[in-house]
């Protein structure tokens, strides 16, 4: 067995190799589902925003497949989703995705899990990356959903909850992430 | 059922730790509670899958790719070197079709980044960023020059050692990684807070390229080989349920 490479940070001057413009506009016209914006801040140990980290999300379609070969109904994905972003936080530490709503990704034991997006945090003063992951308020299959079930501490996994505003069309879905505190967001080990 | 082939997890006797206090930065930034056992299911063992349309011709080529439009061909200055290497996971299986991103400060140790202050020169034929996809044996190679030191403010009289940044998205989502590629023989390692992280010594020295003489091109480029090891398949596949 080969020993895996060491992660490094990102540092700060990422931008030239990671960004185009248009990484966290997830959809197109034809996409399915429906449309969402997800907005959040990146906050460190004393509160204060983190301008210089970086967001990637990686979700489902709207019906829950991914157009990938390890997802058995690869051939039912939609073709005008890619399901990958990428955001920075130069901006007061605030970032930003349009994206769909996915549909649910059936879990370890077969039963469909809760929707939700994968999320990794990347930053200067990281030497690893974050994974954690973000479920959507009002959802009622949250409730029955064994990951978020898998924290015991209910203030814990609210951190996963990302809350809905209305007042917006699309849809705004909150999400701040607490690198370190009282309201650490919840990262994982997968 | 569907069957799922578990991903090994990152190692963290070889990976950095969140909280590194030398590296100042992680101070407020590290998470401190214990990370949560995330079950493996498709939304990690699927990620964003890239082909051909993603790269330009040129995007292997930093010596080439920072003249845009019809200016007049110029080169950067600094010493041209080719950077080749493998992608593979623990297995020792190539990694085909990975994305690499790479990005790196020029010969006078400046990134083109607006927010760098350091006192060199820009140069107007580098913008230090590049992307290439692994071939079917998990190959890939750039043409580059080799970055300069850069001072950073961490501590007292404090340099990076010259590193080219490496960004890695492999068959999925968990064989994700960001790392930096050093150079041999380089003495601000042993001082390099972000370096000495990787609490592992042969962790450390696996991200110091190898000079290769059979990749130096005569008259042209000195080579290096840096092959990067991500996240495999287990050993053994089981089924969900």
């Amino acid at each position: 067995m080969l020993k895996q490479s060491p992660s490094q940070t990102v540092g700060p001057f990422f931008h030239d190799g990671w960004f185009v413009g248009g990484e966290n506009d997830l959809v197109t016209e034809r996409t399915r589902g429906e449309r969402i914006i997800i907005r959040g801040r990146v906050l460190d140990g004393d509160g204060q925003p983190v301008p210089d980290a970086v967001i990637e999300i990686w979700q489902a379609d709207a019906d829950g497949y991914f157009n990938h070969p390890a997802d058995p109904n690869q051939e039912k994905a939609d073709k005008n989703f890619r399901g990958f972003g990428r955001a920075d936080t130069v901006h007061e530490g605030k970032f930003w995705f349009k994206t769909i709503k996915p549909g649910r990704v059936p879990g370890r034991d077969g039963k469909p899990q809760a929707p939700h997006i994968s999320v990794r945090v990347f930053a200067r003063g990281m030497l690893i990356h974050a994974l954690t992951r973000l479920y959507f308020s009002g959802e009622d299959f949250n409730a029955d959903d064994s990951v978020l079930n898998s924290i015991a501490d209910a203030h814990r996994r609210r951190t996963l909850i990302a809350t809905r505003e209305e007042s917006n069309d699309p849809p705004i879905y909150r999400f701040d992430i607490h690198l370190q505190g009282a309201g650490e967001t919840v990262f994982f080990e997968p | 059922m569907t069957p799922f082939v578990e991903y090994s997890s990152l190692d963290r006797k070889i990976h950095p730790p969140y909280l590194h206090p030398a590296y100042q930065s992680t101070l407020l930034r590290a998470p401190q509670r214990p990370l949560i056992p995330l079950p493996q299911t498709l939304s990690e063992l699927t990620g964003p899958v890239y082909g051909q349309a993603a790269i330009q011709p040129l995007d292997n080529d930093l010596t080439r790719n920072a003249v845009k439009g019809d200016r007049s061909h110029g080169e950067p200055l600094g010493e041209r070197i080719l950077v080749v290497g493998r992608v593979l996971d623990e297995a020792g299986r190539p990694v085909p079709n990975a994305l690499i991103e790479v990005w790196q400060a020029n010969a006078a140790g400046r990134y083109i980044h607006k927010n760098d202050q350091h006192h060199a020169p820009l140069d107007p034929n580098f913008t230090g960023a590049g992307r290439c996809l692994t071939d079917h044996n998990g190959e890939y190679r750039f043409t580059t020059i080799r970055p300069g030191a850069y001072p950073w403010r961490n501590h007292e009289n404090a340099w990076r050692p010259a590193h080219i940044h490496f960004s890695i998205c492999g068959v999925n989502f968990l064989q994700r990684l960001v790392t930096q590629m050093y150079f041999p023989g380089d003495p601000l390692l042993a001082l390099d807070p972000i370096y000495n992280g990787i609490p592992d010594e042969d962790g450390r020295q696996r991200l110091i390229a190898m000079y290769a003489h059979s990749i130096t091109q005569p008259e042209w480029a000195l080579g290096y080989q840096f092959d990067m090891v991500v996240c495999g398949p287990r050993m053994t596949p089981f089924e969900a349920g």
